[in-house]
């Protein structure tokens, strides 16, 4: 890459951080609650709770933070995509992971100021950060607040539904989490992903 | 502080336990089978004792006298018809003399009988070991800190009691009635005091460090943190100190979760593990995080945390041999 870009502006990489270390807290303390056990707790169980209302709550706000920023400065257009676009450029992405990337092959979709996100990275984001995260805190509020919630749904109860839900969301954006990290090891170096969170340039 | 919300929850609660408490624990078909010896004899009572006012012919006067009857002497009579013993005549614990009006001063003084006076030793009542709940009971503090003047009838009122945990099916309206039994004294000073000078604790001050207190209140008894369990009697009755409470969440919270020794324990034998949530008899009713996990859910995502694991190190480990 000849010349650096400037991705990453303070509010993104404060926001990133913020979202990141709550969600380590939130996947550890919601595995503590729900394998809990008192001869292994990994954390205390009450403990457990109000670092999670903590850690969710910080999460919401930032999840807001997040969305009002991507709707008022530049950063929102690289979450936008072409649906008659997508499906082929996916492909593409998905081959250079899987081939082209032990080949040598030049990335398909090589990253530049207009382009911030490849299209694998833009549909993952997309799902996670406007439709898994949205789930987990509204499922999240209503275990926050049991006396909101309806009591039955589909026949269930409603807060073991909205707990269902919560549990279900809360493990799709761990595995997002895993990959997510990993992703950013291909970088120029392993690491050059990490730096530039933290730098702002890319 | 109390916070606006659990003081909506205790309203709210109250308010439900107001209508559910009127619910019988015996099948309408049970209830129909009924047929009440006694109704005529004990109406004679009841004429006076199931109103706020009564009517009497006052001799000195010439004429009938309407009076207004102390609330704690008036019996519901559709309760009492209800409970457990319906088929009894009111002079079968209460003196003869009693059918005399006015009755005597001297009345005052007779002895009530308890429990064990007429269900200990008879193999009638074996499966509900009252033996048992009486050794139990003797041990509570209930007992030990109060004098004799803490009876049976301090929390099951004769005239209204009826088998709630045995017979309902309803899991929250044995929930309500239990804890409307701590609630009478617990909740109201005139009655806690009749046995201590002290004023109640507030109960929902005592349980503020309880996260989600309203749907605590309203999914467990109170029994379920404030007694010891006790295998061989289905009721807990050896109610602990303070010091000696549930406090630990996981007790509950976890995959061997002690409400199914005591909430769940008639119904856990009838369920388990449908559709493959650990402790499934509590979900038709109520949903404990930690001790509902589904061993279904549980596979599939070790599983997938395993494949994603397995295929991000497979993919790193030929990035580095590639390089």
């Amino acid at each position: 890459m000849a010349e650096k870009i400037y991705f990453y502006p303070v509010w993104i990489r404060i926001w990133h951080w913020i979202n990141a270390f709550m969600f380590l807290f939130l996947i550890g303390t919601g595995l503590s609650m729900q394998y809990s056990s008192p001869d292994y707790p990994l954390v205390r169980f009450d403990l457990a709770v109000t670092i999670h209302n903590f850690a969710g709550i910080a999460v919401t706000v930032c999840y807001f933070i997040f969305v009002i920023g991507n709707l008022f400065t530049a950063n929102g257009k690289f979450y936008l995509l072409k649906i008659s676009e997508i499906a082929d450029q996916l492909k593409k992405q998905f081959y250079y992971y899987t081939f082209g990337i032990f080949k040598h092959e030049p990335a398909p979709f090589p990253l530049s100021e207009n382009r911030k996100f490849n299209p694998l990275q833009k549909v993952s984001y997309i799902f996670a950060m406007y439709a898994f995260v949205p789930i987990m805190i509204i499922s999240g509020f209503g275990l926050l607040f049991p006396e909101v919630i309806v009591s039955k749904v589909f026949g269930i109860g409603g807060i073991h539904f909205t707990d269902l839900v919560h549990i279900i969301s809360g493990f799709i954006l761990s595995v997002f989490m895993i990959v997510h990290i990993y992703f950013c090891t291909i970088g120029k170096t392993a690491l050059s992903n990490f730096k530039s969170m933290f730098t702002g340039w890319h | 502080m109390i916070t606006g919300l659990s003081r909506l929850g205790l309203a709210l609660f109250t308010i439900c336990a107001f209508f559910s408490d009127r619910q019988t624990g015996f099948s309408q078909n049970e209830v129909s089978e009924r047929e009440y010896v006694f109704a005529e004899d004990n109406q004679q009572c009841l004429k006076c004792h199931s109103h706020r006012i009564y009517y009497f012919y006052n001799d000195g006067l010439g004429h009938e006298v309407k009076e207004r009857m102390n609330p704690y002497f008036v019996i519901d009579s559709t309760e009492f018809y209800q409970s457990n013993h319906w088929n009894f005549s009111c002079t079968d614990c209460h003196s003869m003399d009693y059918r005399n009006f006015p009755h005597a001063g001297e009345l005052r003084m007779e002895v009530k009988a308890v429990c064990l006076d007429c269900h200990g030793g008879d193999d009638t009542y074996a499966k509900y070991h009252f033996e048992g709940v009486d050794e139990e009971f003797l041990k509570s503090v209930h007992s030990t800190k109060h004098s004799e003047d803490f009876t049976c009838w301090m929390c099951h009122n004769p005239h209204s009691y009826k088998i709630n945990a045995r017979n309902n099916t309803n899991i929250k309206q044995t929930i309500i009635y239990d804890n409307n039994i701590c609630l009478s004294c617990h909740a109201d000073i005139n009655k806690y005091q009749l046995i201590s000078d002290k004023i109640n604790p507030n109960v929902l001050v005592k349980h503020e460090w309880l996260p989600n207190q309203a749907l605590h209140f309203a999914n467990v008894r109170c029994i379920e943190c404030h007694a010891e369990r006790n295998d061989s009697i289905l009721v807990s009755h050896n109610i602990q100190t303070k010091d000696k409470a549930v406090k630990q969440c996981v007790e509950c919270h976890s995959q061997n979760s002690l409400l199914m020794a005591s909430l769940y324990r008639f119904q856990v034998k009838e369920s388990r593990n449908k559709l493959g949530f650990f402790n499934a008899s509590v979900l038709s009713e109520s949903y404990i995080i930690g001790a509902n996990r589904n061993y279904y859910l549980n596979v599939i995502s070790i599983v997938i945390f395993g494949l994603v694991f397995a295929g991000v190190l497979f993919h790193g480990i030929l990035r580095i041999l590639k390089k």
